[in-house]
């Protein structure tokens, strides 16, 4: 039977397992534009194993098209495992600071009552402006940037969404798929 | 034991058994040549007169040999000339090793003379990219780049060196270590470790599978595609195409996989596949492709291609399945090692009727008779008069398509043609490279008026290392596969493809030492080929030929395989 894909375009988070040499983030993200789309978000960072970085990428695409890209980024010698995670099945977040407008006292309460509400912390005060930094999904922080907008926002920035699975499962598990890959990858 | 950096760069290639090198020097990569010349006894060096006809010529050389090739070029405009090369052997998995030399580490970052980021170049069309920074580095990167470029599914990897690495007053630790017990060693060892890699065994219960599906097929085809031609699986090939007893369609790359005159074979398939093959794909219900990747030359419209049929694909590489057309079962694994599996587990089967259905529709390919020279009839006299294992190296365009419809090719390596990246220029330099790799062959290049201007200059590589190559130029005075697509589909408006202009190609034969005869008729063309036979020297045989002349069939791009524009 022929596999069947999904044609709709929706958010995918592809996680990646890559060693840390240079220019190994150039090299998957050259493959994203090579495809001709567009990153929504990409963080990067240290994973469990030293020499090892994580790299969690958000792009809008169909699951065709984010099939082959994953596939292609297997490829890559530097690659060691890629994920396809899905909402369902995995926990999406992302740690934003956002610099607010603060001339009052008022507009300062209401400010740090907003942040109550979405469980986020005031991390900075001066006499013009309050921080907040906000840890949660990519939705969350999309809200109370909307609502943080009437006081007039400065400056913004996001992390990018990181996710890991739920449950037992791993980017280490060994799987058909990930072997048939590692022939693939052309060594040995 | 204590060795110069160079001298480790000259010894990993004595490791990997290379014997031959192609290149052009520069000032970066002085030092490399100097070292050279203290192993010219070992490594034979051509000199091309272009970096993109070395190559060419390294990549010829790989796909002749089944060996990995090896190309060098200085820093800038030497690394760059090289990328059409890069990309011609990527596109066709062609294992090569490109070795380049960049400015010192201080001048790198300053836009130095001649410095270029080749490695960041060349990222998209190769397997595997280093940039040497540290001389120490230079026997493990050495072993890993070779490979990488020859095992799994083969390709091109390029090594940068920093000038100073390969200062002479750089020594480094060095142990000889042959090239089949490097692969577990060092940093092959760590590379595969990392990578977790088990050897590439195909999955058994994929194999029960595909023999399940065979037993319930009646009307099987093969595709026959450029892995098993890389992988060196023809015998495998024939035996379960024998087996099966169904009939098997060729792709460009696959040519030589499989004999084109066995009874079995219906010819190419795809835009300019026989009429036999594309038939056969739209009428077979199952459809079992090895080391094919499906492009749009041969697929032509993914959606329509076989649609009717149960479509399983054999690759190397994981990241083909579901490329390009979508599969209905997909095995894992070298072509060779997987048709070995399939041959111990089918049985004998007869599919007469649907043989005797498909392969009448193969028309028998014989010369018409007339009196100006025509395509088949120089073709059908190269064939006649060169032994049958002659190497045919093609550039690209309509005589490409009318040698590989023509020539029928038995083994892997005979044919060298740039089928995925489309080259014009590609065959002179395979025809070099093939030349250097077989001595005892015979090298016939063919290529049109428009092609061989683009690298004729390597025919004083030619003349120097007295190749007695036979390269037959399809002169019909204009860029025939463009004026064919202009004829038919944007109403006779020939822009840009008339080449109504010089050289004269004898001449040109003549300016560069070589010989060579302008020919217009059958019989001028028998003579001609058979003086080139005994030349001992290049020889350029100038066809004059009509310039509306075709290729047929043609489907047009995009089309259903069967929607024959020209029959």
């Amino acid at each position: 039977m022929k596999r069947e894909f999904d044609s709709a375009k929706k958010l995918y988070t592809l996680s990646l397992l890559v060693k840390d040499i240079p220019g190994v983030v150039s090299q998957v993200s050259r493959l994203f534009s090579r495809k001709g789309y567009n990153i929504e978000s990409i963080a990067s960072g240290a994973s469990k194993e030293p020499g090892v970085t994580r790299i969690t990428i958000v792009i809008r695409g169909d699951e065709l098209m984010i099939d082959q890209i994953a596939a292609q980024c297997r490829k890559l010698l530097p690659v060691i495992a890629v994920k396809v995670l899905d909402n369902e099945s995995s926990i999406q977040r992302e740690f934003a600071l956002i610099k607010v407008k603060a001339k009052d006292l008022n507009t300062r309460s209401e400010i740090i009552q907003i942040a109550d509400i979405f469980r986020a912390n005031v991390i900075d005060v001066s006499r013009q402006t309050l921080t907040v930094a906000v840890f949660g999904g990519s939705d969350k922080t999309t809200a109370i940037l909307d609502l943080l907008k009437e006081f007039g926002i400065l400056e913004v920035v996001r992390t990018g969404t990181i996710a890991i699975e739920r449950g037992r499962s791993t980017i280490y598990d060994e799987t058909k798929l990930k072997e048939e890959y590692n022939y693939g990858k052309n060594v040995l | 034991m204590k060795i110069r950096a160079t001298q480790a760069i000259m010894e990993c290639l004595l490791e990997q058994e290379v014997d031959t090198v192609f290149g052009y020097p520069g000032g970066t990569i002085l030092n490399v040549y100097d070292e050279l010349y203290n192993y010219k006894d070992k490594i034979k060096h051509i000199l091309t007169a272009h970096e993109q006809g070395a190559s060419h010529a390294a990549d010829g050389y790989a796909r002749s040999t089944g060996k990995v090739g090896v190309c060098f070029a200085t820093s800038g405009p030497g690394a760059t000339n090289l990328t059409t090369g890069i990309a011609t052997a990527y596109m066709d998995s062609s294992p090569v090793v490109f070795i380049t030399c960049n400015v010192t580490e201080p001048l790198l970052g300053k836009d130095s003379f001649q410095e270029v980021d080749i490695t960041g170049i060349a990222m998209p069309i190769t397997k595997a990219t280093y940039l040497v920074r540290d001389a120490q580095s230079i026997p493990g990167i050495m072993r890993q780049a070779f490979a990488v470029a020859a095992t799994g599914r083969p390709g091109p990897v390029l090594i940068d060196f920093l000038k100073n690495v390969t200062n002479p007053t750089e020594m480094i630790d060095y142990e000889f270590i042959p090239w089949y017990e490097n692969r577990t060693w060092g940093s092959v060892r760590e590379l595969s470790e990392s990578h977790g890699l088990k050897a590439p065994e195909p999955d058994h219960e994929d194999i029960d599978i595909l023999a399940e599906m065979i037993a319930q097929s009646q009307r099987p085809l093969l595709i026959c595609g450029g892995g098993v031609v890389r992988g060196r699986a023809d015998k495998e090939f024939r035996a379960f195409a024998e087996k099966l007893d169904a009939p098997v369609a060729i792709t460009l790359m696959g040519g030589g996989g499989f004999p084109g005159a066995h009874p079995l074979s219906t010819g190419m398939v795809g835009m300019h596949g026989s009429r036999a093959s594309n038939l056969a794909c739209n009428e077979c219900d199952l459809l079992i492709a090895v080391g094919c990747r499906f492009s749009d030359r041969v697929a032509l419209n993914p959606k329509t291609f076989a649609k009717q049929a149960k479509i399983v694909h054999i690759d190397i590489d994981r990241a083909e399945i579901d490329k390009n057309v979508l599969t209905d079962h997909h095995i894992v694994g070298s072509a060779r090692r997987v048709l070995e599996l399939l041959n111990e587990r089918i049985g004998q089967y007869d599919h007469t009727d649907w043989k005797e259905h498909i392969i009448p529709l193969r028309q028998p390919q014989v010369a018409e008779a007339s009196e100006t020279l025509t395509p088949k009839q120089v073709l059908e006299t190269i064939r006649r008069l060169a032994p049958q294992d002659t190497i045919v190296a093609t550039d690209v365009g309509q005589h490409q398509m009318w040698s590989i419809q023509y020539f029928h090719f038995d083994y892997p390596g005979q044919l060298l043609t740039s089928g995925g990246f489309g080259t014009m220029g590609f065959g002179l330099g395979a025809a070099i490279g093939a030349k250097c790799g077989n001595p005892d062959k015979v090298v016939v290049h063919t290529t049109g008026d428009g092609c061989f201007r683009m690298n004729c200059h390597e025919l004083a590589t030619v003349e120097h290392y007295g190749l007695p190559i036979i390269t037959v130029v399809f002169n019909n005075g204009t860029l025939g596969m463009v004026r064919q697509w202009q004829n038919l589909i944007y109403k006779k408006r020939f822009s840009e493809t008339t080449l109504d202009r010089g050289p004269d190609f004898v001449k040109l034969a003549e300016a560069y030492g070589l010989r060579g005869k302008r020919v217009t008729n059958l019989q001028e063309m028998e003579e001609a080929m058979e003086e080139a036979l005994c030349a001992g020297c290049g020889y350029v045989i100038d066809c004059v030929l009509d310039m509306d002349e075709m290729v047929r069939p043609m489907v047009p791009g995009g089309g259903n395989i069967t929607d024959f524009l020209l029959k």
